[in-house]
């Protein structure tokens, strides 16, 4: 273990501590510049110190209603976060087993991991288009009345743009689940059934506790991914903005250190969720090994 | 293709164990005798399975199909409608073959998110594999390998957008890159082209994507056996020859997979060129992106079909480059 380090170690190690400027730096710089003062630009030097922009950011920028762009993105988070969470365990126990169309479906998700999101949000959205054309068509040629003067569209932050965010995230889900699933040990699972435990019994009490950090961090996925999705969310919300949309629109209209108080606001929302999702998945491996149960050893 | 599903597998994670895959692979072919159980277990995979499937197939699968079709109706200024059209297609490429060596919109628009492709994919490899490399053979144990590989997947869970106009304070014109040039006399006056530039694009693209590269190529090179590196030493060779002999063949599944990440997210970019480039470089998911906003669909879904097409290609390609025989 106390081996000399080679000379490449510390030029590696520069280049690594450059790297991380490299990442962190730049936001580093408009978290400090979104606390500018009231005369303060866009760029240094700091004019002043306060909180002049957060308060400004909260009575909206312009004519664009930042709050209704926040509960959308939390509120869609949270659904994304808990359907990528209870579908990718429930497909990574059925990966467990061989089934026909195993493998397509695996291709699939890969797939539509990579797709470039455009694509992917325009056909969603052209799709949709198309169920509002034949819903619309079904109504005149039956002559149903509600449809003739209700009906506008099914296109939906929930319907559309749910599903368009699912499949990013889907994937992300299903290959940690691989992961874990991989990795996990099935003489648990076994003892229990030998126990005379029904096999909801033995998921409830033995899988699910044994993987939960794990899924913490499928949680963190779905949430994080969702919560700043831009791409596949570009066609498919409907009349409905989430806030990276209502951001992306702001970049070209507002020239205030506001933009950097959103920022700073959207970052410091994502890294609470990072924050407590690594704390929690720390604070349970150390419970564990405290209370020496090896449940979920050997797994992140 | 086995060689994509084994690296891929491990990607949830950073620094997972190396026989992990390999496992998953023995138990499935090793746990197939046919008892009562697996007969039972074999009805409920479906359904455990059916609802992300059902997911995929409607948000997903059928979109694309969608696209497919859409791109040979016609539409006016109100709507698609569904007649047969090769039109859209033609349309693209008008002129674009008599035309040449001029090139027509189509392809300099190609050519230039090709470009950036190139440029972007090289800048983020090299960046990549020098990290994964330093975190793979360096960091001696697996907590800190652990620590700083967060460390570099922590910002991929922050907005892109932020990200992005997080280097105007930097590259802009006032930006303090420019301060610095100003007050060491090297310029007289501010640099214009690092913001809103390809400049600018591509510091964007290399801050966003090489995440995407750091985790496939630290995931294969966690799994090199260290005792060949060991013995590539005592049979005489330098650390160079190491690198380039040992460590980087048994990383071409990790360079291949992180290279599909890169390039088919900036080949159908449309914000980070959007935003950093200054509203002037063209590029092909700007261009969809631009058409939906008219209301052009069918154009913009044979644009789509267009950019899949060439995605594919250069996926087919990057696959060749890993050897399936090795991981037989």
């Amino acid at each position: 273990m106390n081996e000399k380090r080679p000379a490449s170690f510390y030029w590696l190690a520069i280049m690594f501590g450059l790297f991380v400027l490299f990442l962190y730096g730049p936001v580093i710089t408009i978290l400090v510049l979104s606390f500018q003062g009231p005369q303060g630009g866009l760029t240094f030097p700091m004019n002043g110190l306060s909180v002049h922009w957060f308060v400004r950011l909260s009575h909206g920028i312009g004519l664009v209603d930042i709050s209704q762009g926040l509960w959308n993105s939390l509120e869609l988070g949270l659904i994304v976060m808990v359907l990528t969470v209870v579908l990718s365990v429930m497909a990574g126990l059925a990966f467990r087993n061989r089934f026909r169309g195993s493998s397509l479906l695996f291709y699939t998700a890969i797939a539509s991991l990579i797709m470039p999101s455009i694509v992917v949000s325009l056909g969603i959205a052209l799709e949709f288009r198309i169920i509002d054309d034949g819903i619309k068509a079904l109504g005149d040629a039956w002559n149903i009345e509600w449809i003739q003067d209700n009906y506008t569209t099914v296109m939906d932050l929930f319907s559309s743009g749910l599903g368009s965010h699912l499949s990013w995230t889907l994937p992300f889900g299903l290959l940690i689940m691989f992961a874990v699933f991989n990795r996990f040990n099935r003489v648990y699972e076994e003892a229990a059934r030998d126990l005379g435990a029904s096999s909801w019994q033995t998921f409830r009490h033995v899988v699910l506790p044994m993987i939960a950090p794990s899924l913490v961090g499928v949680a963190l996925f779905g949430f994080t991914l969702s919560w700043d999705e831009l791409a596949r969310s570009s066609q498919a919300m409907g009349s409905s903005n989430t806030l990276p949309i209502q951001l992306k629109a702001l970049t070209t209209t507002v020239t205030t250190p506001a933009i950097y108080a959103l920022g700073t606001t959207t970052t410091v929302i994502s890294f609470l969720v990072i924050g407590i999702a690594l704390a929690t998945v720390f604070l349970v491996q150390r419970r564990r090994r405290q209370h020496g149960s090896d449940a979920g050893k050997g797994m992140v | 293709m086995e060689s994509v599903h084994r690296g891929l597998t491990l990607d949830g994670e950073a620094p997972a164990s190396g026989d992990a895959a390999a496992g998953a692979s023995a138990r499935r072919s090793g746990k197939t005798s046919g008892t009562a159980r697996t007969t039972l277990t074999g009805w409920t995979a479906y359904w455990q399975a059916a609802p992300m499937a059902l997911v995929f197939f409607i948000f997903f699968v059928l979109p694309l199909v969608v696209i497919l079709v859409v791109s040979f109706w016609r539409f006016n200024q109100y709507s698609i409608i569904p007649a047969f059209t090769p039109e859209n297609y033609i349309g693209i490429f008008d002129k674009c073959i008599i035309g040449l060596p001029k090139l027509c919109t189509t392809f300099s628009t190609y050519l230039s998110t090709l470009e950036f492709c190139l440029i972007v994919w090289a800048v983020t490899l090299a960046i990549g594999f020098t990290i994964a490399y330093f975190l793979a053979f360096h960091i001696r144990t697996l907590t800190m390998q652990l620590v700083l590989a967060l460390i570099c997947i922590i910002p991929f869970w922050t907005s892109d957008v932020i990200r992005m106009i997080s280097w105007i304070p930097l590259l802009g014109r006032n930006g303090l890159v420019n301060q610095a040039l100003l007050g060491l006399g090297l310029v007289h006056q501010p640099v214009e082209w690092l913001l809103y530039s390809p400049f600018a694009a591509t510091i964007a693209f290399v801050h966003l994507l090489t995440a995407f590269m750091i985790v496939p190529i630290l995931n294969s090179m966690l799994r090199i056996d260290k005792s060949l590196v060991e013995a590539a030493r005592d049979a005489g060779a330098s650390g160079w020859q190491v690198l380039v002999n040992v460590v980087l063949p048994l990383s071409k599944t990790g360079i291949a997979i992180g290279s599909i990440f890169v390039i088919t997210m900036v080949m159908g970019d449309f914000v980070t060129i959007g935003v950093m480039g200054g509203q002037q470089i063209a590029s092909v998911g700007k261009e969809i992106n631009v058409e939906t906003g008219f209301l052009q669909f069918p154009i913009a879904a044979a644009n789509a079909v267009i950019l899949l097409a060439a995605v594919l290609v250069i996926i087919y390609a990057l696959t060749r480059f890993i050897d399936i025989r090795k991981e037989l």
